[in-house]
């Protein structure tokens, strides 16, 4: 018998090690508002002083609904020396990387330049960001890889960041947010896709983003909970729209992964597709094949949040649909609708199937090694 | 069952909260208004330290438009997820049927009480004049 008393408490060690895992939605955060500061030339700096950043949506900063936890965060994620959640890498390795044995983290900032109106503005702050992610975390953390984010409105200036990048193993994917100005399939996207194809990154759709557009296609809704079950939807105008804009006949070696928008609607919306293409086919030709086989081929999934029917056949059966190597698992560390690694995936998984759910489609499509 | 003596009521006053490892489990102990509550500090959810979450009130509504707040500091929000539970009973309010946070009962007991025993409070030293936290499991 023993009492021990202590200021906070300590994760518990685990019984044994863990099972290595992938984890494809990890996002990390500045410190400080000034710790870009180094990576912006003094002209921006001057900028932001002067005039600030003009944003597409309404609110100066921040999401258009608050959100239920502060910062989006876990209330547990806070570093011990300050600074909001995510924005420590030591205390990331000793609270996720470490007890989880994370093997591959991708690392997906969205506090970026993404939604600026200034584009030069924008592509500066998002290429600073890129070599931050360098400096203060790929680098001193070989499990973790970026993502680099690009000026998402200025599809040219993009292609140059993201062929600036080409070959750099410090990032493995391109970086986007699925509410754009426009639905992503439009050709003022194409050059990014282009570039992504070249230097042979995938490109990584995550839910958010800042176009101005309400969250829904009927408005502005009134409560938080219909911005998180709103970016399902988004995601589907995102992905219709490159189906059907030709984005993968025109560039048939890219890849896409879905980032926390869920995979539960993927079979229904392409079915719909399907149904529609039989019969107005003629008025996209540019498609070769039907809807759902381009989204089968080039689209990955991430997991989290977790599609959690009441029933665990109906799981199976949606992933028997999407493919069992076309999910990527992801805790989305630090936000608060984090997934605890041992408790997503039910039993009666093959242990093959387990092992690329959490870590074997990440490294192959990551070119991890 | 075992008592365990966890603190002098001194040192847990109202509106503060103590965590600790009892037989290898965490527990956080709560005084609210003057209430002793414990919890095991584990969410049974997705388990999260759930007692480092923050203690609100219930919002309930017979009708849209019609909202009561009541039990305030009664209810602990999960710092993960946000489910809600009730400190007093560790009942869930996002889904009672699946999931129950494990409660244990708190007890003040007088020094002279705890130092016949049995208790447990080998950490301790317990004096006939104080009053005590105790917490059963």
């Amino acid at each position: 018998m023993n009492i021990q008393f202590r200021d906070r408490p300590e994760q518990a060690p685990a019984a044994s090690v863990k099972t290595a895992i992938a984890d494809c939605d990890i996002h990390p955060a500045r410190a400080t508002p000034t710790e870009l500061g180094p990576y912006l030339a003094k002209r921006w700096h001057e900028h932001l002083q002067t005039y600030g950043k003009h944003a597409y949506q309404g609110m100066m900063e921040g999401p258009p609904y608050p959100k239920a936890q502060p910062n989006a965060s876990r209330r547990d994620a806070y570093p011990p020396e300050g600074g909001p959640q995510g924005s420590s890498l030591s205390f990331m390795q000793k609270q996720h990387l470490d007890p989880n044995n994370v093997a591959l983290g991708v690392l997906n900032p969205l506090a970026t330049g993404q939604g600026i109106r200034n584009q030069d503005l924008a592509g500066a702050i998002c290429s600073a960001i890129n070599d931050w992610q360098i400096e203060k975390w790929t680098a001193r953390d070989s499990r973790l890889k970026g993502s680099v984010v690009v000026a998402n409105e200025d599809g040219v200036a993009a292609a140059a960041e993201i062929r600036k990048r080409a070959g750099d193993r410090n990032f493995v994917q391109v970086l986007l947010l699925s509410r754009n100005v426009e639905p992503l399939g439009q050709r003022r996207y194409w050059p990014i896709y282009e570039a992504a194809q070249e230097i042979g990154l995938p490109v990584g759709v995550h839910a958010f983003g800042f176009g101005g557009n309400p969250i829904t296609a009927s408005g502005w809704p009134s409560y938080y909970i219909e911005e998180m079950v709103g970016h399902s939807q988004c995601q589907q105008t995102a992905l219709a729209s490159i189906v059907l804009e030709g984005v993968f006949e025109r560039y048939p070696k890219l890849k896409m992964v879905m980032i926390e928008a869920g995979f539960g609607w993927a079979p229904s919306l392409a079915w719909r597709l399907d149904k529609n293409f039989e019969r107005l086919h003629s008025e996209v030709p540019q498609l070769k094949r039907k809807p759902s086989e381009y989204i089968r081929d080039h689209i990955w999934w991430t997991t989290q949040p977790m599609e959690d029917p009441e029933r665990r056949d109906h799981l199976f059966e949606l992933i028997e649909w999407i493919g069992w190597d076309k999910l990527l698992f992801a805790t989305d560390y630090p936000h608060w609708d984090y997934d605890e690694p041992s408790r997503v995936l039910p039993a009666g998984v093959s242990d093959t199937n387990r092992e690329a759910f959490y870590l074997g489609n990440a490294k192959k499509l990551y070119g991890i090694a | 069952m075992v008592r365990h003596v966890i603190a002098p009521v001194d040192e847990l006053p109202p509106g503060t909260r103590k965590f600790l490892t009892i037989d290898e489990r965490p527990i956080a102990v709560f005084n609210i208004n003057g209430e002793f509550f414990g919890l095991l500090n584990r969410c049974p959810h997705q388990g999260a330290a759930l007692c480092e979450g923050p203690l609100i009130g219930l919002a309930t509504s017979s009708d849209p438009g019609e909202i009561e707040y009541t039990r305030l500091s009664e209810i602990l929000r999960c710092p993960w997820h946000g489910w809600e539970f009730d400190i007093r009973t560790g009942q869930s309010y996002c889904d009672p049927k699946r999931f129950r946070a494990k409660a244990y009962p708190v007890n003040v007991e007088p020094g002279s009480a705890v130092v016949k025993g049995p208790y447990v409070a080998e950490t301790l030293a317990v004096s006939v004049e104080s009053d005590y936290v105790v917490v059963d499991l």
